[in-house]
């Protein structure tokens, strides 16, 4: 392939060489002696997608062995085993003698090779019996593997062939009765599928989201035959019941209504209060003579932010700067931003606490890094320790990983405790002394249901520190709080201490998709400035912000008391946030069905339950946990939520009984 | 929505395979997102193209492959084109898995007829291509010789195309309602593969849903007041002002550019944008190599400076070799389009007299 060559040397394709993260280097023959050394020490963490890589890819890492070092293949088998990446290149260092095919004997010996973990060889027929009896058999009749036979070799070798969740999901969607005449009635079922769960991104395969997951279909099947669900599975509180708060939709509706029909319409008087025209005028003028239909600054319009940072100022008692908010699609999207300009290589890791939201775990998935958990203590309210976070970064960096930012979520989801001041240090601290940028999801703040505790931000806390180099980034959002604006998605993320040339890059992202909605954008504002007392619409909103947060505050007691009294479920209090977070006791046996069928303790509960109950919640493993601990997450929205622990009751005696 | 597809194109739709998204742009990112598996996946874009392609394709560590139109034959598609870049793909080693059209074309604004999309149907149909069919500004046709027709009608017409994996896009941002801001916008996926929707299915929750106005206002862009309705008369009235506008804007516009010397423009038969070429002095050239810069981003910034008016030049979108030019609306209103042109006359002059 490259007419230079000599008979004797062994080259990477280049397309390998960014994937490998290397540095280009070129060697004369007559430095070929101690090669590996240097080859090794060359190795090097690199952004995979930087535009360098063009160029890069017309250079060539020569390397003269017989074969290529097993570092190198080793180093691509990982990547594809977090990532679903790099078969092509694995293929290319595999097929060294580049005949365009590997003896299976070859590929057998490179497996043996990279299962030997710390001196234990792990048996490659325990690891993946089927794959490696496949490989045997080629062997055996002596079936060369092209490049096409390496690809469907490793997506059975890893597992995504067999991949039961995924099948799983695909089973309720294709018969989800709601989706109408199935998913579709025009293809046929031997269809000619190009992009098929072979070919398609493994990264998004690999990704799971536990929270629309395969119970929630369920349940959505269930419903569509005519049962009665009790959804308590996701925050997203109108859903349940819960009613917007009158004040900010008709601010809201006054700001999109044309003036003559709005706010300078004769008689608006008579539908709306006179605060809330002022305060819809006031908005207009923000918004400008374009109107809510135009794009808008891709960071948000310049006003609200500014309310947003005069908020941020009125709480902590430090500056905040419009030019450091982002106004985004929910928090959700922010997260999202964040992570994508963080994770360069595929040894980039993000620190999550476990258990987590999981959209940290999702999102890291789908960009192809990799995860690292700090455990929360449950005996101790879902306590952090410096310990456990150093303990886990030691180990992190053992791996090789490169450690880029922790996320931290205050109040927490789906653990619902309040972090103590002193918590919250040990993650500043700890995120400060090694150069870790802190991402604090604080969607929950104003979820404060003991009347001693207090909501304090990452920032408040890291400027009261005097922690001068933490790089911080906060979120927060309208989908909860006491307003539940979820469909609004509405949301922001503050920059605290970010690399001017790293949020220039933030800001060319958010460019690509031009702009938040725009009705989001408002309602993250209205959000941070209700109305206040001598203001005609303060009695109002005083009484349905009230409603709602005694509502959340008895039903949050009272429901983790219920859960208590079951005998074999344990909860800790639900200070904050929306959620219950019990740890529940079941048999052995129930243990091994789950493995049988090739699912989660959890999600075999969670289906029980819904089966026997009709309610929805989401199993504990989607959000990580301590190992051998079974659970779920269920929401206190519901007005109906108490009344539900009896049914929680009934269901975990008869499934105690049913596996002992 | 799915109403809506099955009356335009005269073929069922499924609303199961209908994504709600904010804005088409987030639908895009959704499909290539689940498209690209590996650096040496290639996505075929036009050239030039809307920049969210190149900027999305460049972001997921893909490469693109662009294919030209033809700005002499109205920014036409040729088979012989798109089968030489495939070609050179593939010699390449890389691994094509989908193609782009945009039509109404953006930058270029041209129409694509039924031979057009049958042209690229069938090729991608024959490839195993998946055919990403950007058609955000299929209200927007103002010469009366072309008429919107979909992708998906095409494809379902022609035998050749049986197998063709489809995927079209539709936006609130364009159209006559210009509702950019509530980022609203649907994908439409034919004929993709079962286990790959419920995998963008999986996709779309980990983001929850998208915008509720969005959705709403995508609803109600496609099923406006009918007659006899109270609200037809100043429905119509208000659409019919904006269409004619438009088309009149896009006349004078693309005329008016025609009519500078040195500058040459293709019809705006669609979409919101004139973008013409321009003939620049050599000196003008070496003063943008000398500045590090593409000679369209020195006459753009000139042009910014001497009259105040923002364009993009036309790097941006990808062009032919040796090509200058920029793209322009014409949403400003009329008057301020008209004075443009005499603004645009002006600086090119000035300009071309700097450098002579």
């Amino acid at each position: 392939r490259y007419p230079n060559a000599t008979s004797n040397s062994t080259y990477i394709h280049s397309s390998a060489v960014p994937l490998l993260g290397l540095r280009v280097a070129y060697y004369s023959p007559s430095t070929s002696t101690g090669l590996t050394g240097r080859y090794k020490e060359q190795l090097h963490r690199y952004n995979t997608r930087s535009s360098t890589f063009a160029s890069l890819a017309d250079q060539v890492q020569e390397v003269n062995a017989p074969k290529p070092p097993l570092d190198v293949g080793k180093q691509l088998w990982e990547f594809y085993l977090s990532t679903g990446r790099g078969a092509n290149a694995l293929f290319e260092v595999l097929d060294y003698k580049e005949e365009g095919y590997i003896e299976p004997e070859y590929l057998m010996d490179f497996v043996m090779d990279v299962l030997k973990i710390d001196g234990d060889q792990i048996d490659p027929n325990e690891a993946f019996p089927y794959a490696w009896g496949r490989l045997t058999q080629r062997a055996e009749r002596g079936e060369v593997l092209y490049s096409r036979d390496l690809k469907q070799w490793l997506v059975a070798a890893t597992k995504m062939s067999a991949d039961t969740k995924n099948s799983r999901i695909l089973e309720y969607f294709q018969n989800h009765s709601m989706t109408g005449d199935q998913y579709t009635s025009d293809a046929e079922d031997e269809g000619v599928f190009t992009w098929n769960e072979e070919t398609m991104s493994q990264s998004l395969r690999r990704m799971q989201y536990a929270v629309r997951g395969e119970v929630v279909m369920r349940a959505d099947q269930l419903a569509a035959e005519g049962r009665d669900i009790l959804y308590t599975n996701i925050g997203n509180p109108h859903q349940v019941g819960q009613q917007p708060v009158t004040y900010y939709r008709q601010i809201l509706a006054l700001c999109d209504l044309p003036a003559e029909a709005g706010v300078d319409n004769p008689k608006v008087y008579e539908l709306f209060p006179r605060d809330v025209v002022e305060r819809a005028k006031e908005y207009r003028e923000i918004i400008g003579p374009s109107g809510t239909g135009a794009y808008t600054h891709s960071q948000g319009m310049l006003g609200l932010r500014k309310h947003i940072s005069e908020y941020i100022e009125n709480r902590d008692g430090y500056p905040a700067y419009p030019g450091n908010i982002f106004l985004t699609n929910g928090a959700s999207t922010a997260i999202s931003m964040v992570l994508q300009g963080l994770l360069a290589s595929n040894d980039d890791a993000i620190m999550i606490p476990i258990p987590q939201y999981p959209i940290y775990s999702a999102l890291i998935a789908k960009l192809g890094g990799r995860q690292v958990g700090y455990d929360l203590n449950e005996n101790l309210n879902w306590a952090v320790s410096r310990e456990e976070l150093e303990g886990k970064l030691a180990r992190a960096k053992k791996e090789g990983l490169d450690v880029r930012a922790l996320a931290m979520i205050n109040p927490g989801n789906p653990s619902g405790n309040i972090m103590s001041h002193c918590d919250i240090q040990t993650i500043t601290s700890f995120c400060a002394d090694h150069g870790i940028v802190l991402l604090s999801d604080e969607v929950y703040q104003t979820n404060i249901y003991p009347d001693d505790a207090e909501f304090v931000s990452a920032k408040k806390v890291a400027l009261d520190q005097g922690l001068k180099n933490l790089q911080l980034v906060s979120f927060h959002s309208t989908s909860k709080g006491l307003i539940g604006e979820c469909g609004r998605r509405g949301g922001y993320m503050e920059l605290h201490h970010i690399d001017p040339y790293v949020q220039a890059q933030l800001y060319k992202l958010a460019s690509a998709d031009l702009c938040a909605g725009v009705a989001g954008q408002i309602m993250t504002s209205l959000m941070l400035r209700p109305p206040v007392p001598g203001d005609e619409s303060y009695e109002l909103f005083r009484k349905e912000n009230d409603a709602i947060f005694n509502g959340l505050k008895e039903r949050s007691q009272k429901l983790v008391e219920g859960l208590n009294k079951i005998p074999g479920i344990t909860c800790v209090p639900a200070e904050g946030a929306m959620y219950a977070f019990p740890r529940v006791e079941i048999p052995e046996k129930a243990i091994e069905k789950a493995k049988e069928m090739g699912t989660t303790p959890d999600n075999l509960y969670a289906l029980s339950l819904l089966d026997e109950t009709g309610i929805c919640v989401v199993p504990a493993s989607g959000f990580g946990q301590a190992k051998g601990r079974v659970g779920f997450r269920t929401t206190f929205l519901h007005p109906d939520t108490v009344k539900a622990v009896d049914l929680f009751a009934k269901h975990h005696e008869k499934f105690t009984k049913e596996y002992s | 929505i799915a109403d809506y597809i099955a009356e335009r194109d005269g073929h069922p739709a499924y609303p199961a395979n209908i994504f709600l998204t904010n804005g088409a742009s987030a639908a895009i990112e959704m499909v290539l997102t689940g498209l690209i598996s590996d650096d040496r996946d290639a996505i075929m874009i036009p050239i030039p193209q809307y920049p969210i392609y190149s900027a999305l394709i460049g972001r997921l560590g893909a490469r693109q492959v662009g294919y030209y139109l033809d700005e002499e034959n109205g920014w036409a598609v040729s088979e012989e084109e798109l089968q030489s870049q495939w070609d050179a793909a593939k010699a390449e080693g890389l691994n094509v898995k989908a193609l782009a059209l945009i039509n109404p074309g953006n930058p270029t604004g041209q129409v694509l007829d039924r031979k057009d999309l049958e042209v690229i149907c069938r090729f991608c149909a024959k490839n195993g291509i998946v055919l990403l069919a950007d058609e955000v500004y299929q209200r927007n046709i103002y010469v009366d010789s072309k008429k919107f027709i979909s992708t998906k009608k095409v494809a379902l017409e022609d035998p050749q195309c049986e197998n063709l994996q489809l995927i079209s896009f539709h936006s609130t941002s364009k159209g006559f309602i210009g509702e950019c801001g509530r980022r609203g916008g649907y994908m439409e996926l034919h004929h993709i593969d079962p286990y790959v929707q419920t995998q963008l299915y999986k996709l779309a929750s980990s983001g929850l849903c998208s915008g509720v106005a969005g959705q709403i206002m995508c609803s109600l862009m496609l099923k406006p007041p009918q007659p006899g309705g109270e609200s037809y008369d100043l429905f119509m009235k208000e659409e019919g002002e904006i269409y004619e506008s438009l088309k009149r804007r896009a006349k004078i516009l693309v005329d008016g550019l025609n009519s500078i010397d040195g500058i040459e423009c293709n019809e705006s038969e669609g979409a919101m944008y004139a973008f013409p070429r321009l003939d620049l002095p050599e000196k003008a050239l070496e003063a943008a190599a000398a500045n590090g810069q593409s000679p369209d981003t020195l006459y753009a910034l000139s042009l910014l400076e001497e009259t105040g008016i923002c364009v993009v030049p036309a790097s941006g979108f990808g062009q032919k070799a040796g090509r200058i030019g920029f793209r322009t609306t014409f949403l400003p209103p009329e008057d301020v389009v008209i004075k443009a042109v005499d603004e645009f006359k002006r600086h090119h002059e000035m300009f071309c007299e700097k450098y002579a």
